[in-house]
Parts: C-alpha cells; sequence; structure tokens
C-alpha cells in the first residue's frame, strides 16, 4: 500500500506540483514575501517542491534540502513560508490521492493521512530545527556585540579617562564595568575616571551598590572616580533610596566633571589668543552668512 | 475599571519588563518625570528582592481610581521564605546578602503607602501605592 501511494504521487507529480503552485500563489497577499521579486518567489517555488519531491522519492532529508533550506535562511526568508508550504503539500497530496480513488473506507482514509504525515513531518522538523539554530546563533552572536559594547572606556586626555555608560546594568555587566575600569585605570595610566551614567534609565540600590564598589576600587589602586550624568529625577531618586553619594565627587554634566578632572591633575583650559578679537571673528563670520 | 496586570518574575531580565510596564502604567496614569522615575525604581526594588530571596514570584500593577484622586497601586507577591522580623528589615542599612539594605525603606520612601504582609515559610507580599498630585 505504502509503496503503491509513493508511487502515484511520484509518477503524477506533475498535477500536484500544479496545484501546489497554484495554492502557493494565493497565498502571496500575504505581507511576508510581498517584497520578493515575481521571478524570484516563482523559481523558489518550483525549487522547493522540486526540494519536497526528491525527499519523498528518497524516504530521507537530501542534501537538496539541507542547501535549500542554508539559502532561505541567509536570504532571510521567514520560516512561515516553508510552514505554509509544507502544509500546503500536504492538503493538496491527500486531496490528490483521495480524488484517485473511487471508493474509500475510513481506514483507507486513516492510512493516506499517516502516510503523507510521514513524509512531510520530517521535513518539516528539519527545516524548523535549521531556522531555530541559526537565530540562536544570531542571539548569541548579538549577545557578545553586546558585550563589547556595555561598558567601554574612552581615554580622552592625558590621564584622564571617560566610562559612558547606556543602558540597564545587570549583574553581568556590573562585573564587567568594574572589571573594564579597573584593567583601563592600569592600561591608560589613568588618574581621574569619569563615569557618565547619563543612559543608565533605573539606579536603583543595587545599581548605586556596583558604582560605589568600583569607585572603592578605583581609589585603592591610586585614582579618583567622578560619577556624572546625573539627571535630576535620577537624583531625586537616589536621595529617597537614603543612598550616601557623599563620600565621593559627583557632578551633574560630563562637562563639569572633565573641569573637575582638570584641577585634580592641576591643568585648566585656557582660551588661546585675544578674547575681544574672538567675538569679533565670530560676528563676522555670522554677518557673511 | 480597576483591571490587573502582571508581570512573572523568574530570571534578572524580567525585573527590566516589570520596570517598564510599571513605567507605562504610569505614564498612562499621568505621572510626571520624577514620579516614574520613583515608581520604576521601587519596583526595581521589589522584582529584584522577588529575584535574590523568593527565586520566583510576580509583580502586579492597578490603577486606583478615587473620587478625588489617581494612582498607581503595585503589588509584588512570592511564595519564598518570607520575612521573620519586618521591622528589622525596614531599617536603613539591614541587609542578609551584602546588599546595601536600603530597598524596601527606600521602596516606602519613593512611595505614598506601603504595607507589608509576609508569612514564614509561606511568602510575601507588599502592596505600595503612589498618588498623582
Ligand atoms: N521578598 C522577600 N522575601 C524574603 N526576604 C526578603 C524579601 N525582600 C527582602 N527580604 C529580606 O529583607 C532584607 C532587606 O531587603 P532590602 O531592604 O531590599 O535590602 P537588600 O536587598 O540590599 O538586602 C534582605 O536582605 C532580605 O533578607
Ligand atoms: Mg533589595
Amino acid at each position: 500500500m505504502d509503496k503503491q501511494l509513493k508511487n502515484l504521487v511520484l509518477n503524477n507529480s506533475d498535477s500536484i506540483v500544479k496545484k501546489w503552485l497554484e495554492e502557493i500563489s494565493k497565498n502571496r497577499s500575504n505581507e511576508y514575501t510581498s517584497t520578493i521579486s515575481e521571478e524570484l518567489f516563482e523559481s523558489t517555488n518550483r525549487e522547493f517542491v522540486n526540494v519536497i519531491f526528491t525527499s519523498v522519492d528518497k524516504q530521507r532529508i537530501t542534501s537538496e534540502l539541507d542547501d535549500f533550506s542554508e539559502r532561505l535562511i541567509n536570504l532571510g526568508w521567514p520560516l512561515s513560508y516553508i510552514t505554509d508550504g509544507l502544509q500546503t503539500f500536504r492538503r493538496v497530496t491527500i486531496d490528490f490521492i483521495l480524488t484517485q480513488s473511487e471508493k474509500i473506507d475510513s481506514e483507507d482514509f486513516a492510512i493516506v493521512l499517516d502516510m503523507v504525515d510521514n513524509w512531510v513531518d520530517p521535513i518539516i522538523n528539519q527545516l524548523v530545527n535549521e531556522y531555530s539554530g541559526s537565530w540562536e546563533h544570531t542571539v548569541s552572536l548579538q549577545r557578545v556585540a553586546l558585550q563589547e559594547l556595555s561598558a567601554p572606556l574612552i581615554p580622552v586626555m592625558d590621564n584622564i579617562t571617560v566610562m559612558p555608560l547606556i543602558g540597564t546594568i545587570d549583574t553581568d555587566r556590573a562585573k564587567l564595568i568594574m572589571e573594564n575600569l579597573l584593567d583601563g585605570v592600569i592600561k591608560h595610566n589613568a588618574e581621574v575616571v569619569l563615569i557618565d551614567i547619563t543612559g543608565v534609565p533605573v539606579v536603583d540600590t543595587m545599581v548605586a551598590h556596583h558604582i560605589i564598589q568600583a569607585a572603592e576600587a578605583v581609589r585603592l589602586i591610586g585614582a579618583t572616580c567622578i560619577l556624572v550624568g546625573i539627571r535630576p529625577e535620577i537624583a531625586q531618586t537616589i536621595v529617597n533610596l537614603g543612598i550616601d553619594l557623599r563620600k565621593f565627587p559627583t557632578k551633574s554634566s560630563l562637562r563639569k566633571g572633565v573641569q573637575t578632572a582638570l584641577e585634580l591633575t592641576n591643568r585648566r583650559i585656557v582660551q588661546s589668543g585675544n578674547k575681544e578679537d574672538g567675538v569679533e571673528k565670530l560676528l563676522d563670520s555670522l554677518n557673511k552668512e | 475599571m480597576n483591571f490587573q496586570t502582571c508581570v512573572n518574575i523568574q530570571k534578572e531580565w524580567d525585573i527590566v519588563g516589570a520596570r517598564q510596564l510599571g513605567r507605562d502604567r504610569a505614564k498612562e496614569i499621568g505621572f510626571g518625570t520624577v514620579d516614574q522615575a520613583r515608581i520604576a525604581t521601587a519596583i526595581s526594588e521589589l522584582a529584584r528582592n522577588i529575584y535574590l530571596y523568593a527565586g520566583t514570584g510576580k509583580i502586579c500593577f492597578e490603577m486606583m481610581n478615587d473620587i478625588n484622586q489617581k494612582g498607581l497601586l503595585v503589588i509584588a507577591t512570592d511564595n519564598g521564605p518570607g520575612i521573620k522580623d519586618i521591622s528589622q528589615v525596614m531599617e536603613d542599612g539591614y541587609t542578609t546578602s551584602g546588599g546595601l539594605g536600603a530597598g524596601l525603606p527606600g521602596v516606602k520612601r519613593l512611595m505614598d503607602e506601603f504595607d507589608i504582609i509576609s508569612d514564614p515559610g509561606k511568602g510575601t507580599e507588599i502592596r505600595a501605592i503612589k498618588w498623582v498630585r
């Protein structure tokens, strides 16, 4: 029976393919393929259905199927294209088999369903696995990329470095901040480190605790830590929480922080040239525009 | 309307999810930036305590609509070890985890109303309200 059914389907692949293509083209209105060109859509459909038939014929996952799915993943085709395609194949094939036999009792019916499921399900499983494997891979790469971004240390001037923090700080990131801070202070021979928290959305006791510990560790290796970029609402919540930041220097802006850092390293910014000259030049240049 | 929305706390990043939902709710109700930050911080403290001391639990939000004032109710519930001495954990600096010990007393100051019910061995429920002024 199995072999008969299989041959019936393989020998009539033309009409099944025709029906399948019709059905799939109806799905074309689905938003996911609307950005794909007509030619590419058609050639991909043909390739897809051929790959399905080879798998059914060979009764195993073929290398053609692997190649095909790899290409779809790389081109960014949605998984729903594949699952829709295979569900349609299941429906069309069952329809076809049933219309070919004059009389069907429920037992035959069950056998046909079972048979076709055995063809289609392994292919679906294989493809879904490949897709999710590729997503997991992407997510883990992004995690690494995010980690590299998460606690950068920028040497802005001799002996002065800045660590701008943007986004949520969780325990992993807090550890990274501490490590990078200490490594960086030694590597860049920094005397002052400015931690800029302008981009940190919530400063709770956990974040404050980590910052306090980091600042303390920086002090122990002989440098000074200044906390900058404290937004007004953050200043208020820190006070409400009862956290005492008086022990180490804080400044509202990075600019003020840099000024303090320069003072601490016995330097300051001086305007070069004559001041009035500068103003006149500026007015001149404005007039020209 | 008094419907509740909840966020389950199971992993560390769920704290961020709870905070975000709470901030969105606070914005809808009409809280200003400073109060939004206070509410988000309070949620962060409660959610982290669940994550640290109970393992899992949930944070729920309810909009309060009295005749003369609007507000947000935050409910943190867990089935963790519970708290034996409530007045002790409300002291500034009391911690069993090497933290700052400023979380719970901080939440009380950040919010307008604050209430702990805890059954040692059964779990903890903390309710805190912030009113719009
Ligand atoms: N949900 C909870 N279940 C059990 N114990 C808790 C819970 N929340 C807080 N605690 C206890 O209360 C103490 C104080 O909490 P908190 O004020 O947030 O400070 P911290 O978290 O820094 O220790 C904690 O160290 C812990 O022992
Ligand atoms: Mg806490």
